[in-house]
């Protein structure tokens, strides 16, 4: 692996850049591994490069239908926050953010973690109360979150409208200072890099048709369109399409998918500093890099598997987007496109063992994954390699959903009166 | 007229000058020019800088596919937009257009030094570096990369137009007015089928308007058009110009955008600005027509490099010559025609380069007849000149190897590496494409909605084969649909064919490692960039594009995706279709948010639900609070009062002698049916069977998790007919839950379900007097207490209306609930009103019910509970009704954790120095600990209580119920809190005065 900083990139300019070698290589499969991780995600990559950085497994392969990185990794609009409600998340998103700050040197890789701030506005007295009871109790657990006014929003974030005749009018907002996004590609070419470069294959455009159990139930290995592969034990982290894998392994999810959409402006020059949410007319907006608007919108109101998403709720996150940031409304929409989020009942993931000796699934991150991808990925790891979850992920079991030891966090963020 | 313009060619209006301002400095163009072309008719080729290295650059094509020339456009305050493409927005008089990415001016401009740098900025190079010293990322690095970003800048005022949006059902949708287009349209308009037909030009005619020489049937091509359109519009078509298909979604759906004033002078009254139209259409017909490729080598960028196409587009739409002196460079025969064009309308044509070996011999001998030098055989390895070309430097290419160069002075370079079909559309549906190796082009093949394709978007050429070829799938789609089809074969003279072949970059002498040849124009992205990321281990084209960034920019990939696949294919030493062509996505073009957003603005972003009481609490000094989408009356204040003092006042009225309330946001659904009280018995906790007619019963509503989701008084009035009210803001959602049980478990259940929210206006009594006001208004019904005692229900006749009438009480007071149909609310509360003067009657809002309904320990499903309750926590363990064999929820809540010690529960708390809580803070037993600590709950509700003297508060808190008396302790950010924890219920615990 090349060493990656200002220095070899100077050098490699002297030399027209012709001595830089593959990232990662395109990799074949062999017949056999400890390990197969199916989906090439950043929580897939993720998990095999800490499979065999801190656990030593390297005879590891990562296999995905498409190319790395391809699924929701490269299609999210990149918000990390951990100003979640329970502690069990809390403590999760906590030690991914922790993990965050630390990415590009940890990776040899500038993910480009972007601690700009991320702003949740209240619209109605149902939100203020909700975001005081999540702003409390991240304090009582030492995680970063506070209230602002709405002038404090304002100042915060100029392009705000805070006008009290809109239609809903900003009350106030929790703001984590911490939380901001980072550069989703960088993280799955990161990963893919950094675990090629400890032996991992990542095998691309291979789709895994089934997982093979042993006479005793336990994991056989995987079928895949290039044969069967064999394997002592498999993740699967395949998000969107996690439930139709771990079907023909017959185990059953709590899992719904739906198409979630995104889009982004024009670029223009730097006019939006930080990360807006807003739940309550469901508009998220950021300002990448490029100086494109970064917006997302809830899920489509049905579930499917196809990723090209429906105009109604694209123009109702725009009307949204418009609704609160007024001056943008003559900007114009460059590109949208959409994604497969795979949702559990309390919106909450799984990184758990299976009733299949072997098997283990990382799923149900839904609409708000990436910002947990370094965690996860941590701790899925763990589990993979001690056949026992970590501290962190022990409450996210599959288990969770027959004694209902539920992590709710959409109730917590639940709309009624 | 300036120099540039040809007399007696183009489409504009010679006789109406349009004076517009470019960066300040006035010009004048012709009613009909873009901006584009009025500054190519005044010799201005440079129109804006590029993303990364601040490049000169002028327009490259002439249509929406332009990567180079955005500029900011101005119709006075308000009315700025960023990116405009220069060669789309049409000219009107007093239209100010400014250049961007450049500082101080666009011809020097200091962010051109990354240009000189460029060997560091190579593709992907921030992922390499930034990285040391780690604290410097957030304070230097990050701040100067996103400083960089972006190319205009955004409009900093509120849009002062207008948004409109229509549907529109149509058989036959065409998009691409061209040729193949336009007789599509009219092979489909036969037999009374609705034809719709798009362009987003400013008229239809397609390539017809750039190259008008064919001769259809004998006529003229623009005579021919003139005729045709009145022929569509005599046949009913519906024509639509200045319309851009954005989209195309599922089933037959397509987004499309109508751009009705921006290159209007005058703007109309009641005009707006945009429409989304979003069309249902049984067949559409994709005639998108076709994009030509630039060829890729070094210098391809300079201000006057443009696509020959384009070229004969400005001459003979525009009568713009862009250049006096112009070299063509191609790979294709079609700009063999661009050289002709532009010859015979008095441009010196200083060359024609082909790359080819060889080249029609009727190309040369036309070529020969206008005296123009041929370079065939040849490559170009270079341009000169810094805002303007000067030179182009060519080669001879001899069994593949580059010969020396030499240089052809011009000042335009037109370019044409081919043609690739438009299939954006196509692509949207998530059609399959099929590699063409003579065209070296994707062409489109299967899709999943009912759609064809005509004309060059299938890689057809020359007039009379798209033509013919529209018409055939206009008649096929016709035909379809139970048509017969016209008979529209043309037959065309002076038509033009042609061929070609593709390349990569051209080859060179020059140090290819040092060559700029861009690919993606706006965002910098050349050959190198791409050999580069292959290097690097990019294999699909995917990663390539996200690693250079090609295809990303505001064309969406129209002039690069092309180019990048074939040399990205080369540097894989792969097939095209192994390396795989990027997705295109919707919007075609960029389009403004306003036209999505439509009618949604402002007050009109959502309804707002008023009840028809509403306008008198206005009238009456309301502050409102919204409440999903309603705004409810919050409180009433008078005169001088805060809404503490306002709150206070109206809790100690209603509990002193009567209140009245507007509680018709409830959600009320009508559960009607011989199976009806059985599917009580199935949705609700509580048992139904047993309720009698004429009786209510506080009904609960769990998920199948065994939380609680809702709750609401529910009336039988007969043995079939329940009036079922739910929560403000679960109203929707409840009806939902019920309908897909209904449907999906138990559609053997006879019974109805009718949302009947709107229907009602409900009106709440509450107080020791509200017997007395209402007793005299009612008729047939005796309301004392043992003829209607608490939890009864009626229909009856109220101040001579037609109502339902409730005991119910959400306040601990003696309470009715009238409903009325909606329309007579106003009147019933007037009504009310007056009569309860003489008990010096209260209007309170929604705050003070809130307060009153604390005090007597009810919940507020949604504040008190958040979907993690269950019945038990909340104390309503008497709702479900335990010996019923299932209902929603029922083995959900039997789970061991929902059933398991130290839950959370619902409890009072009243904290020992009277202070007031803050709802939402959290609940320790053990305040010295240190962070993280461990909480027990929250305070759910918390308020000042006149009734009890102090302030009282409900909260969960961990085995809450078996804590009576305990002390906890809430730590707030300057001081811990101390609370005891008591019963839930402050006042009125016997109910006495509910009279039960
Ligand atoms: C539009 C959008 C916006 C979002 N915004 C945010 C946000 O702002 N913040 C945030 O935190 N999260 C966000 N998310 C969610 C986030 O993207 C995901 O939770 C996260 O990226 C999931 O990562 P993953 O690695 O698990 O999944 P993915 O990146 O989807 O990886 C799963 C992989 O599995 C592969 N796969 C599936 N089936 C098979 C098979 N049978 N065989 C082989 N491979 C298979 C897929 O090809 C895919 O590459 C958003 C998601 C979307 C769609």
């Amino acid at each position: 692996m090349t060493h990656f900083s200002a220095f070899s990139l100077l050098k490699n300019a002297l030399t027209g850049h012709k001595n830089w070698t593959e990232q990662w290589p395109d990799s074949q499969p062999k017949a056999e591994y400890d390990v197969v991780i199916v989906g090439a995600g950043g929580h897939g990559l993720g998990a095999a490069y800490y499979l065999a950085k801190e656990h030593g497994i390297t005879n590891v392969a990562v296999i995905d239908k498409g190319w790395l990185g391809g699924g929701n990794t490269g299609r999210n609009t990149t918000i990390i926050r951990s100003n979640y409600l329970y502690d069990e998340s809390a403590r999760l998103y906590d030690h991914s953010v922790d993990l965050w700050e630390n990415l590009s040197q940890e990776l040899n890789y500038n993910v480009m973690y972007s601690r700009r701030g991320v702003l949740m506005l209240a619209h109605n007295v149902h939100d203020v109360q909700s975001f005081k009871r999540h702003i409390h109790s991240n304090r009582l657990n030492g995680v970063d979150n506070r209230w602002l006014t709405p002038e404090e929003c304002k100042a915060y974030c100029p392009p705000l409208s805070i006008s009290k005749s809109a239609r809903y009018p900003v009350m106030g907002g929790a703001l984590q200072e911490r939380a901001g996004t980072a550069r989703h590609d960088a993280v799955a070419w990161g990963y893919a890099r950094g675990a090629a470069a400890r032996g991992v294959d990542i095998i691309q455009n291979c789709p895994v048709t089934a997982i093979r159990r042993n006479a005793d139930g336990s994991v056989a290995g995987v079928e895949t369109a290039r044969g069967f592969i064999r394997a002592k034990k498999v993740g699967v982290s395949a998000a969107g399409h996690t439930s139709v894998v771990m079907q023909t392994a017959e185990v059953r999810l709590p899992l719904e998918s739906y198409p979630l959409q995104a889009l982004v402006s024009e670029p223009v020059k730097p006019v939006f500093p930080c990360v807006v949410m807003s739940n309550a007319v469901h508009a998220y907006i950021s300002q990448s890099d490029k100086g494109e608007l970064v917006i997302g919108s809830g899920t489509d109101q049905y579930t499917s598997y196809s990723q090209r998403g429906g105009l109604p709720l694209i123009e109702h996150t725009v009307a949204a987007i418009a609704e609160v940031f007024p001056i943008f409304n003559r900007m114009r929409m460059l590109r949208k496109w959409g994604g497969i989020v795979d949702v559990t009942p309390d919106r909450s993931a799984i990184i758990s063992k299976t009733p299949v000796e072997g098997l283990y699934v990382n799923c149900g991150w839904g609409t708000g994954g990436f910002k947990a991808t370094p965690g996860a990925a941590h701790t899925f790891a763990w589990t993979i390699a001690k056949d026992e979850p970590h501290p962190i992920n022990a409450p996210f079991t599959m288990e969770r959903f027959r004694t209902g030891r539920l992590i709710d966090e959409a109730a917590a963020a639940a709309v009624a009166h | 007229m300036s120099g540039n313009r040809v007399a007696g060619k183009g489409r504009v209006d010679v006789g109406k000058s349009v004076r517009f301002t470019f960066d300040g400095k006035p010009f004048v163009g012709l009613k009909g020019d873009t901006v584009s072309s009025a500054l190519l008719a005044n010799g201005v080729h440079l129109m804006g800088r590029s993303f990364k290295y601040h490049r000169p650059r002028g327009p490259v094509a002439a249509g929406s596919e332009e990567p180079n020339a955005l500029i900011g456009t101005r119709r006075g305050p308000g009315r700025f937009e960023p990116n405009t493409r220069a060669t789309v927005q049409e000219i009107w008089q007093g239209l100010e257009t400014t250049s961007q990415n450049k500082y101080p001016s666009l011809k020097w401009d200091i962010g051109a030094v990354n240009d000189a740098a460029y060997m560091l900025f190579s593709a992907g190079f921030y992922y390499k570096t930034f990285m040391w010293p780690k604290s410097f990322w957030h304070r230097v690095y990050e701040p100067f990369i996103r400083a960089a970003a972006g190319l205009g800048v955004s409009p900093t005022e509120e849009d002062p137009d207008t948004y409109a949006s229509r549907f529109l059902h149509c058989d036959v949708l065409v998009v691409g007015a061209g040729p193949a287009g336009l007789a599509a349209a009219r092979a489909a308009a036969v037999d009374g089928l609705k034809v719709v037909l798009v362009d987003e030009n400013a008229e239809v005619g397609g390539s017809l308007l750039s190259e008008p020489q064919a001769l259809v049937d004998g006529q003229r091509a623009w005579d021919w058009l003139a005729a045709e359109v009145e022929a569509l519009k005599a046949a009913g078509v519906r024509i639509m110009t200045r319309t851009t298909a954005i989209g195309y979604y599922h089933q037959n759906m397509i987004g499309m955008v109508e751009r009705l004033t921006d290159h209007l002078s005058d703007l109309p009254a009641d005009t707006p600005r945009e429409r989304m139209w979003r069309v249902r259409a049984k067949r559409v017909v994709l005639a998108q027509g076709a994009l030509e490729k630039p060829l890729v080598f070094h210098g391809n960028d300079c201000p006057g490099v443009m696509l020959a196409g384009s070229a004969q587009t400005y001459l003979n739409r525009y009568g713009v010559l862009v250049g006096q002196r112009p070299v063509i460079l191609t790979s294709h025969d079609s700009a063999w025609f661009a050289a002709f064009d532009l010859a015979d309308a008095g441009a010196q044509v200083q060359a024609i380069v082909d790359t080819r070996e060889s080249v029609r011999d009727d190309l040369l001998a036309e070529a020969g007849k206008r005296g123009i030098r041929l370079k065939i055989g040849h490559t170009a390895t270079a341009t000169k000149g810094r805002l303007r070309v000067t030179s182009l430097r060519v080669n001879p290419v001899t069994d593949g190897k580059v010969g020396a160069g030499y240089v052809i002075g011009c000042d335009a370079v037109l370019m044409s590496g081919g043609w690739t079909p438009s299939l954006h559309l196509f692509s949207h549906t998530r059609g399959s494409l099929a590699w063409d190796e003579d065209l070296t082009t994707f062409l489109p093949k299967d899709t999943p909605e009912n759609c064809v394709i005509a004309g060059a978007s299938r890689g057809l050429w020359g007039v009379e084969a798209v033509l013919n070829d529209g018409a055939d799938k206009g008649r096929a789609v016709a035909a379809d649909l139970g048509g017969t089809g016209g008979e529209t074969a043309c037959s065309v003279a002076s038509d033009r064919t042609g061929t070609g072949v593709s390349h990569t970059e051209l080859p060179t002498d020059l140090n290819p490692g040092k060559a700029k040849a861009f690919v993606d124009y706006q965002n910098d992205v050349t050959a190198k960039d791409l050999r580069l990321a292959v290097r690097e281990g990019m294999r699909s084209i995917e990663h390539v594009k996200r690693y250079t960034t090609n295809g990303m920019a505001t064309d969406q990939g129209k002039m690069s995706n092309i180019n990048g696949l074939n040399i990205a294919a080369d540097a894989l030493g792969k097939k095209q279709p192994q390396v795989g062509l990027t997705t295109f996505r919707p919007p075609y073009t960029p389009t403004s948010f306003g036209a999505f957003a439509g009618y949604h603005r402002g007050a009109h972003f959502e309804v707002t639900r008023k009840t028809r009481i509403d306008g008198w609490a206005e009238e009456n000094g309301a502050v409102f609070e919204p409440v999903g989408q309603w705004r409810r009356a919050w409180h009433f204040p008078k005169p001088g009062e805060d809404m503490d003092t306002a709150v206070r006042r109206e809790c100690v009225a209603t509990r002193q002698s009567v209140g009245i309330f507007d509680a018709s946001t409830l959600g009320k659904i009508e559960v009607v049916g011989p199976d009806a009280v059985e599917f009580m018995n199935r949705m609700y906790t509580n048992p139904w069977t047993k309720l009698a007619p004429g009786r209510c019963r506080y009904g609960l509503l769990c998920g199948d998790d065994g939380f609680i989701r809702d709750d609401g008084v529910i009336g039988r009035l007969t043995t079939d007919r329940f009036h079922v009210t739910t929560t403000t803001g679960g109203a929707a959602r409840v009806l939902n839950m019920m309908e897909d049980y209904l449907q999906t478990e138990w559609p053997d259940l006879n019974v109805w379900l009718t949302s009947t929210t709107e229907q009602w206006a409900t009106i709440a009594l509450n107080g020791p007097k509200a017997a007395a006001l209402l007793a005299p208004l009612v008729e047939g019904v005796d309301l004392t207490d043992e003829a209607f005692p608490h939890m009864s229900c009626v229909e009856c006749t109220v101040a001579g209306m037609p109502a339902r009438l409730f005991r119910v009480s959400f306040t601990g007071e003696i309470g009715f609930e009238v409903n009325v149909p909606a329309p007579r609310g106003r009147t019933l509360w007037e009504v009310l009103w007056e009569a309860g003067r003489q008990y010096d009657i209260c209007a309170y809002g929604t705050e003070t019910m809130h307060v009153l309904r604390a005090e007597k320990g009810y919940i507020i499903v949604g504040q008190d509970t958040d979907g993690t309750v269950t019945p038990k926590d909340a104390g309503l363990d008497w709702a479900v009704g335990k010996s019923k064999p299932d209902f929603v929820g029922k083995r959900g809540m039997a789970r061991p954790d929902l059933t398991s010690e130290g839950r959370k529960q619902l409890v009072g708390l009243l904290t020992e120095d009277h202070s007031r809580l803050e709802e939402g803070a959290q609940i320790v037993f053990d305040p010295t600990q240190a962070l993280p600590m461990t909480m027990v709950g929250h305070v759910t509700s918390s308020y000042h209580s006149d009734a009890v003297g102090r302030p009282i508060a409900l909260a969960l808190v961990e085995g809450g119920h078996g804590r009576m008396g305990e002390t906890v302790h809430i730590p707030m950010p300057d001081r811990t809190i101390a609370a005891k924890i008591t019963p839930m219920v402050f006042v009125d615990p016997d109910n006495a005065r509910l009279k039960i």
